[in-house]
This record gives C-alpha cells, structure tokens and sequence, in this order.
C-alpha cells in the first residue's frame, strides 16, 4: 500500500534542483503551446502537482506556464480542467487577482475553476462578490453554461455561507428561498428520458413518461424527494438532492443574514409583495397545473399567501414527513437502507428547527415523531436516529406535554450499557449531553446518578472521549454522589478490563479455553465472583458507594493490567480526578470533604495494580489533601484519629511516601488550638509519640528488604512536625532537641543505613540543627512554628498597622514621580 | 459541510518520527477559514497555505494515534487484502471518529472521522453538527472508490500521481464539500462519469 517507491518519489519532488525545475517548467510549456494535448501532458502536470505539493512553501512559476494553465481550466477535457485547478491551487495567485471576482462570467465557470476561486479568495469582499455572482446566475431564468454548472451554484453558496452568512441580502435569502421550494417540492415525478441516447428518435415504448419509484419497488404516488429513484434523473430532480443536502444548513443560517431595512413589518410585506409579483411575473412552479398535491400537506394552510421564508419551512416541514413516511418502507439495497436512516436523522433535525422558529408547527410535529420513536425505540441498530429525536424531545416535549421517561431511559441507560463500543454513537450521545447540559440538568433527574453507565464510553475508548468528560465531569460532581464518584473513577481501569472481558465473553464460546487472559475470563464468568464484576457494570448510582471485597476484585484483574484500554484508562484518571476534586470543594460540606479524606487514605492502598497507576494517583491525592486542609484547617481535627493511625504507621513510609509526607506535614501545621479549638494537649500529645515512634523507626534501621531509602523529605518533614507540636505543648520540646542532638552524634561519623546519599544527609543533620536552636527559645519557636492567623494571611491595606507604611509609600512614589 | 479530506499514513514510516503520518493527499474545501476570523493582520496566501498545511498534519498525526491505539487494543492481525477484494479490505477497516477542540488546530470545533485501511487513513473533518451518518457512508464510499481507482491493494500506488482521479471523485460524490444525499440510482449515474473519467 504504502512503500519505499512513495517515499522516495517524494524525496525526489522534494529535492528537485532549481535548474532541473526550470528546464522542467520550459518542456511544460512547449508541450501546452502544441495544438493537441495527450498522454504526455497529462503526465507532466501530474509530476508537477507533486512537485508543488511536496513542500510546505509555496512556489512561484514563470508567468508563461501560469498564463497557459489559466487557460487550461476552460479546456474541454476535464482531466485538464482538474490538473489544472490542482496545480493552480497550490501556487501563488496572480499579482492582478481580485479583478477575477467581479467579471461577469463567473457562471460560465466549470466547477474546477470555481474551485480555484474559492481557494485562492483574499479578502471577504472576494468571497462576497463571488456569492453575488453566483446568485445572479441562479436568478436568471435560463443558465448559460452546462446542466452541471447550476447544481454546483447550491454547495458552493453552502460553503461561503458557513463562514460569512453576512455577504448575503435580504433579497437573495428571498430568491433562494423560492427556488428551494420549487426544487423541493415540485420537482418532476416522472423518470429522466434516456439521457444517454439524447435526440429525439427513441423507440415508441419509451415515449411513455414512467413514474418514479420508491426504495421498495412500488411507484410513487407523492412529490420526488431523495428517497425516490427511477432509471435516470432530469435536471430539476438533480436539484431536489442539491437542495435537500443543503437544506438544514440554510434554514439554520439564514438567520444571521444581514437586513437593510430596519422594520420588519416593511420587510415582511415587501417579500409577501415580492413573492406574489413573482409568482405572477415568474413561470413559478407551483402555479403550473398538474403539480402534485401531496399527501402530507392536507392539514397545511395555503401556501401561496406565504412570504417566502415562511413558505420554505413549511415545504421543509412536509418534505421531511415524507421521508419519514418514506423510511418505513424495506429497501431492496443496503445502501438504500443506510440512507433511509440518515434521511431519518436529517428529517426530524430539521422538523426540530423550523419547529424552534414556528413554535405552532410543534402540534403538527409532534404526533409523527411520537410514532417514529414508538417505532424504532427497541431497535439498538437505530439508536443514531434516536438521539436527534431526544433533542426534538428535550426541545420540544415541554411544550406539547410529552412524557419524555422513555426516551431518557434509552439515552442514559441502554445506550451506554449496550452501545459503549460503538465510536460514533459515543460520540454523538456526548455532544448531545454537552450541547445540552443545563437542560438535561433542568428536566432529566436520573442525569447525575447515570455516571456509572456514562463512564463505560471513557472506559471502553478514553483517548478519544476524555475531552468530552473534560467538559461534562463537572456536572456530575453532586453532594450526594461524590464518594461513590470517587470510588468509581479510581476503579475506571477495572471498568476498562470488565468492559473488555464483557465483550470477550459474548464473543467466545462458554466452553472454549480463553487463551491470553485465561484467569480474568473465568472469573468474569463464574458465579462466585459475579456480584463484583456485576456492581462494576451497574447502570446507576445509589446502590452503595463500593464494594467490600475491592481487593479481590483487584487480584482478579491483575492479569489485565497491560491490557491498552486498561492502560490508556489509568493515564486519564488523574486529570479526571484533578477536576473532581476541584469541582466538589464547591459544592461540599465539611463533613463531606472529611469523608472524602477518608477515602483517599483508605485507597490509596486499594488500586488496582498498573505500573506508575499507583505513583501517580497518590500525588494527585497529596495535592488535593493538602488543599482541602489549607481551606479548611479543621479537617484536620475532624479526621485527626484516622490521620494518626495512618501516619502511625511505618510501613507507609516506604509503601506510600508522598502521602505520607503531605499527611504528617498537614500533622504538623494544623493540628494546633488556633485552627480548632477542639484541639486538646492530650491530642497533641498522642500525635507526637505516634510520629516519634516512627521517626525513630525509620533513623535507626534499614530499610526493609525490597524498600528504597526513606527520602530526606520524610525525614525533614517528620522532624518539623515534631517541632512544630512540641511548640505548642513546651514539655515535648526536651525529647525532640534530645533526639535531634542524638542525630547529630550518629551521623557525624558519615554514613548510615538509612540514607545513600552524602548530600542528602546533610541537608537532613541542617535542618535538625535549624530545629534545634529554634527550640531553645520556646516563645520563638511558638511563633514561628505556629504563626498566629494575621501573619499568615495578611491584610495589607485593611490592616492598621500595616496599611499606614503603604499608604505612605504610596504617596510618595505619587508625588515624587518623574 | 466538510472541511477536508485526507489520505495520509497509519503506519510507521522510516523517514519520519515516530507517531507523525506522512500525508499523501489533501484536499481542503471552500475559503480559508482564516478570512473570516478577527486578526490582527491578515494573513498573506503563503502564510495561509503554511497554516493550512500544518493543520491538516495535526489532523493527520491524532488520526494515526486513534488508529494504533484501535489496532492495539482490538489485538488483531492486520490482513493484507489483495487487489480485488476492496470490499473485504473496508468491512475490515477501523474506523472512528475525533472531536476536536475550537482552536486546536482548526479554529471552530470540527469533527474527524476516520477509516483505517491497512497502512493507510482516510480522514474526513467536518463540522460538529453535520449528519454523521452520512458523513461516515460517503467516508466509506470514497475509500472504496480511492481503492479501487487508484489500485491501492497491489503493490504499486498511485495516490501521490494520480490525484487528479481524487480531485474528479469528489468533485462528483463531495461537491465543494457537501456532504449529498444518493440513493443508490443517482450513486450509480455519478459513479458512471467517475469511471469515464479513470478511462480518460
């Protein structure tokens, strides 16, 4: 497919020389100058396509061989045509250039060279005037250039107005307007005349017009749509496709069209005065007799009094009932049928916007969604269809007093727990729920108890939705689920391997060995495990926050750990869980933030067992803890009991270190009767054995077999702990300068077992002295230690005693200035 | 509408870095989008083509990533079809689809799907609220026709030297970017003057 020829004919394109270039140019343009252009040209230009293409920098060619391909996008022969565009558009445009979009003959273009216009547009004006010719071109009754020029009128007016609406006027969105409803509505229903053969002189069976067909075989007996096929199409049933696939796009931005006059009751009547003098003046298709009178739009009111925009919606309105209609019929191909569905999903997208512009349309709406829903809500392979028809229903459902439970159930239970594998479902459902946040926040209560059915999509594929979760996380951080949130995204890579076995399981038969993943599989499988996998994959929340027997569940998946969706989840979890916590210090109590420390010192040793998973969890836990400390100091004292036992014990120190260092530090600096008047001398007391314990643990020993070293932040973070207690409960003080002088005596000698590094070590002995002299003064080293509240957040100017100096250096630099 | 459309590498390629795609064709729709924002200072045709260029190689580098995470994770062997057997060669294709932010790279939001078909990506980035379904038919239908018309499945490709045949392709199926909607008769008729144009 790809090979070393490819790559090197693109080193060659790369690296031509400048004279090899140049000889290359001059044999193009003698071949361009001979009267007939064959193989070889073709050839040529093709060569110098990639040339141009290959770099990155734009070329300039010699003005002779720009001028002759200028030419060539008239020529007769397509391939010319698009060779040359090609090449065209990958050099600079010419010096004169703009002149190019005000001539006059800009419809006589073929598509190619419209192309090269389009690309090479400098300014707004460019692409303005451009959309004007191309509108006047379409206004004229007769189209100068071939059939195909005109069907390409419709994308590229699409394609300028997704970026600049505003270059087109009120009288064009009313032309434009006009001819899609002609297009639409009352285009030909009878077959195309073998075009291939053309004249006149067809055989007398084929004189006879034959009627259109839809998918199913059976004639048609209603106006053409897309859904409606027959041997060949005439021009007009080209455009009804042009318009169509055009359609939700215009109607969505028509709207910031820009509008010369300012009243719009003027406005009105001058398009209802336009629109009737049209229809007059104008062999307006839809007073030709003969026209179809459609099935659907019995119940429609006259449509010939409607100004034009108006008129447009409710054309719109039926062309999309009918290809509901349309839809239900069984099509002979699969590709037909594939299409149905997607003219299903564009149907009711765009009943959904010109019911949001014409609220009364709703009523007529309402009934043929209803149906549609009742029709295909138990058919999993339709779900793509289903969510355009939730958005009808989050719209719209209000106001017809709908009842939307069932559609909600499918969207935030069997979608999820049934489709997580589908890429594109996942996609949309998110940008669903995205789109409409506040909404589904509003009218949908089950929304922030569907997280665990939501996360199977992240678990399942987090590179490609993690940006989704980014944005919807948030919304699904409440009071009353944020433990059991938690608790769910830290187990998000056993999701990952559940998911995964999941769908191994229903693939391989129950009676075959399952190979790579051998003790997971049966485990997923038999009965005794089940509760645990099964609680995993529940759909809501509420059942309990986790399980009991975590750590089983853990063992069982251990296998699962370099499995890449496990691998790529567990590098998504920390981001995720960053946004949690920085989401739920909003909206929690101090009783639930306690609980949450709770659980952060419970699982940090519950995790599931991947490489660097564990690492990288307990910082982002270290981080968090210490933030919610410093906004609320009497967490500290809140949980002061299981802190104590957790950094009582030493085998935290090694197994947990970076927690273990924010616990003991956040010890130390709040648990002081400043941050809590509960705090006891008792309290304190118990606080500085346990660390003492622990320090003189880890100072008079090796460390155990499998262990590195303590890190010196341990220890000097141990150290200051212990000073900063004993600062505030003076009897303690003796037995930390006695430990730390004992200190300085053991590692005089140089080396121990405790620490490799020489640097490390004296950073340590440093520290301890520092410590040591500060205790010798107690009221010092109270104040220090234990800074009273006004030094550590200080007011600056609302202070008194602080705001006189600046507010007199303030003056002064006002004074003296310059 | 559809922003572009690319073809580029899914695989490692020597002469590149590992994770970067080496793009092989690519075909950006309409204006440049960078006329219609508010900047400072206009950008001149050079710098816009640079801009555009690097765009579509983000594009092109996050699809190979989604692609070999895909591969990786669904664990199976990459088959290799033979010419002939496009149809086998799509149905076992991976596909997916992106979101990408407002600002990166493009500046509006934009969806990217894409099919993987051996060592190559067939990329199609549209607009967010486009109708997927279609996008992701017309996206399988294209790989086909650039499989079979431009005879990737052998061992001689004629992608980088015919992309002309691209140009005349979508010309028919992906007018200026817009995505239509054909049932299979008037597939058939434009399908017809595509391969009356192969000929030529």
């Amino acid at each position: 497919m790809y090979s070393h020829g490819s790559e090197s004919l693109i080193k060659q394109a790369r690296e031509i020389q400048d004279s090899e270039l140049q000889k290359f140019y001059s044999r193009l343009v003698k071949l361009l100058q001979g009267k007939e252009l064959g193989y070889e040209t073709v050839d040529s230009l093709q060569r110098l396509h990639l040339i141009l293409s290959a770099n990155k920098y734009i070329r300039t060619l010699p003005p002779e061989l720009q001028k002759r391909l200028q030419s060539l996008l008239s020529s007769p022969a397509e391939p010319f045509q698009v060779l040359s565009s090609a090449v065209l558009r990958e050099t600079l445009p010419p010096a004169a250039h703009s002149g190019n979009y005000s001539q006059e003959n800009i419809v006589q273009l073929n598509s190619h060279a419209v192309a090269l216009l389009l690309s090479q547009a400098g300014s707004r004006a460019d692409v303005s005037s451009l959309c004007t010719q191309l509108l006047r071109g379409l206004e004229s009754r007769q189209s100068e250039g071939p059939t195909n020029s005109l069907s390409h009128t419709l994308p590229i007016l699409n394609t300028i107005l997704t970026h600049n609406p505003g270059c087109l006027t009120e009288d064009h969105v009313t032309l434009l307007s006009k001819k899609l409803v002609d297009w639409l509505r009352y285009a030909s229903i009878l077959q195309g005349g073998g075009a291939s053969s053309g004249g006149f002189f067809t055989g007398p069976r084929s004189r006879q017009p034959v009627p259109i067909a839809e998918l199913d075989g059976t004639v048609s007996g209603d106006f053409f749509t897309v859904l409606c096929v027959g041997q060949s199409f005439t021009e007009d049933q080209w455009m009804n496709v042009f318009s169509f696939s055009a359609l939700r796009h215009w109607l969505l931005t028509y709207h910031s069209v820009s509008n010369g006059n300012a009243d719009t009751a003027h406005r009105l009547q001058l398009s209802l005065s336009l629109s009737l003098s049209h229809s007059f003046s104008n062999d307006d298709r839809s007073e030709v007799d003969g026209s179809v009178v459609s099935m659907v739009s019995v119940t429609s009111s006259c449509g010939r009094l409607l100004p034009p925009k108006e008129r447009l919606r409710e054309k719109s309105f039926q062309y999309c009932q009918r290809l509901i209609e349309q839809s239900d019929r069984k099509a002979h191909k699969k590709s037909d049928a594939d299409l149905q569905k997607a003219c299903l999903v564009e149907a009711v997208c765009i009943l959904d916007c010109v019911c949001e512009e014409d609220a009364s349309l709703v009523f007529r709406a309402f009934p043929c969604i209803k149906a549609l829903f009742g029709r295909l809500s138990s058919d999993l392979s339709f779900a793509r269809v289903l969510l355009p028809i939730a958005q009808f229903y989050l719209n719209h459902g209000e106001m017809a007093a709908v009842d939307c439970g069932s559609v909600w159930a499918l969207v935030f239970g069997r979608f999820p727990s049934e489709l997580f594998s589908d890429p594109f479902l996942a996609h949309e459902l998110l940008r669903f729920l995205r789109l409409n946040l506040e909404s589904l926040q509003l009218r949908v209560p089950q929304y922030t108890h569907s997280f665990p059915n939501l996360l199977k999509f992240l678990a399942w594929d987090s590179p490609a939705v993690v940006d989704d979760f980014v944005d919807l996380l948030p919304s699904l951080v409440t009071a009353g689920t944020a433990v059991e949130l938690l608790h769910t995204l830290l187990d998000l890579p056993c999701l990952s391997a559940t998911l995964v076995l999941q769908v191994r399981s229903t693939c391989l038969p129950i009676s075959e060995q399952s190979g790579r993943g051998l003790l997971s599989l049966d485990a997923f499988r038999s009965p005794s495990f089940r509760g645990l996998f099964l609680f995993l994959l529940r759909g809501q929340a509420g059942s309990g926050d986790t399980i009991d027997r975590l750590s089983t569940l853990h063992e069982l998946l251990v296998e699962t750990a370099d499995w890449p969706r496990v691998v790529q989840c567990a590098q998504i979890v920390p981001v995720l869980l960053h946004i949690f916590f920085n989401t739920v210090i909003t909206v929690a109590d101090e009783k639930l933030l306690a609980h949450l420390i709770l659980v952060m010192l419970e699982r940090s040793s519950l995790l599931l067992n991947i490489p660097k998973y564990n690492k990288e969890i307990h910082r982002v836990f270290s981080s968090h803890l210490l933030r919610l400390c410093k906004l609320h100091p009497s967490l500290v004292m809140d949980q002061s009991h299981e802190l104590l036992e957790f950094s009582g014990a030493t085998a935290n120190v090694y197994s947990k270190e970076e927690i273990y260092t924010h616990v003991v530090w956040v010890l130390g600096e709040y648990l002081s009767v400043s941050c809590d008047s509960r705090c006891s001398v008792t309290l304190i007391t118990s606080c500085f054995e346990a660390l003492e314990a622990v320090l003189f643990e880890i100072t008079s020993s090796v460390p155990p077999p499998g262990a590195d070293c303590p890190a010196p932040r341990v220890v000097t973070t141990l150290m200051s702990a212990l000073a900063k207690l004993a600062s505030r409960s003076h009897d303690l003080i003796p037995r930390v300068s006695l430990f730390l002088s004992k200190l300085r005596t053991v590692t005089r000698d140089g080396s121990v077992a405790w620490c490799s590094d020489e640097e490390d070590l004296v950073a340590i002995v440093t520290r301890g002295e520092e410590l040591w002299s500060l205790l010798k003064a107690p009221g010092v080293a109270q104040s220090v230690l234990t800074p009273p509240a006004h030094v550590t957040t200080p007011q600056w100017h609302r202070d008194t005693n602080v705001a006189l100096p600046l507010r007199l250096r303030t003056l002064t630099n006002l004074t003296h200035s310059h | 509408m559809v922003r572009c459309f690319l073809i580029h590498t899914v695989c490692p390629v020597s002469a590149l870095g590992s994770g970067e795609s080496r793009m092989l064709y690519c075909r950006v729709f309409g204006p440049d989008e960078s006329l219609f924002t508010d900047q400072e200072r206009e950008f001149s045709p050079e710098e816009r083509r640079v801009l555009q260029r690097e765009q579509t190689a983000v594009v092109a580098r996050q699809v190979r990533s989604a692609a070999s995470f895909s591969r990786a994770a669904a664990g199976r062997l990459l088959m290799e079809a033979l010419p002939g057997e496009e149809a086998l060669a799509l149905q076992e294709a991976d596909s997916g689809v992106l979101r990408l932010r407002a600002g990166d790279p493009f500046t509006e939001e934009m969806s990217a799907l894409w099919l993987g078909v051996q060592s190559l990506g067939f990329t199609l980035v549209c607009e967010p609220h486009e109708n997927l379904l279609l996008a992701e038919g017309t996206l399988r239908t294209l790989t086909r026709h650039c499989l079979e018309h431009l005879h990737l499945l052998g061992p001689g490709s004629e992608v980088l030297l015919r992309s002309d045949r691209i140009d005349a392709l979508l010309s028919r199926l992906l007018p200026h970017g817009q995505l239509l909607f054909l049932n299979h008769r008037f597939a058939h008729s434009l399908e017809k003057e595509v391969a009356a144009y192969m000929t030529k």
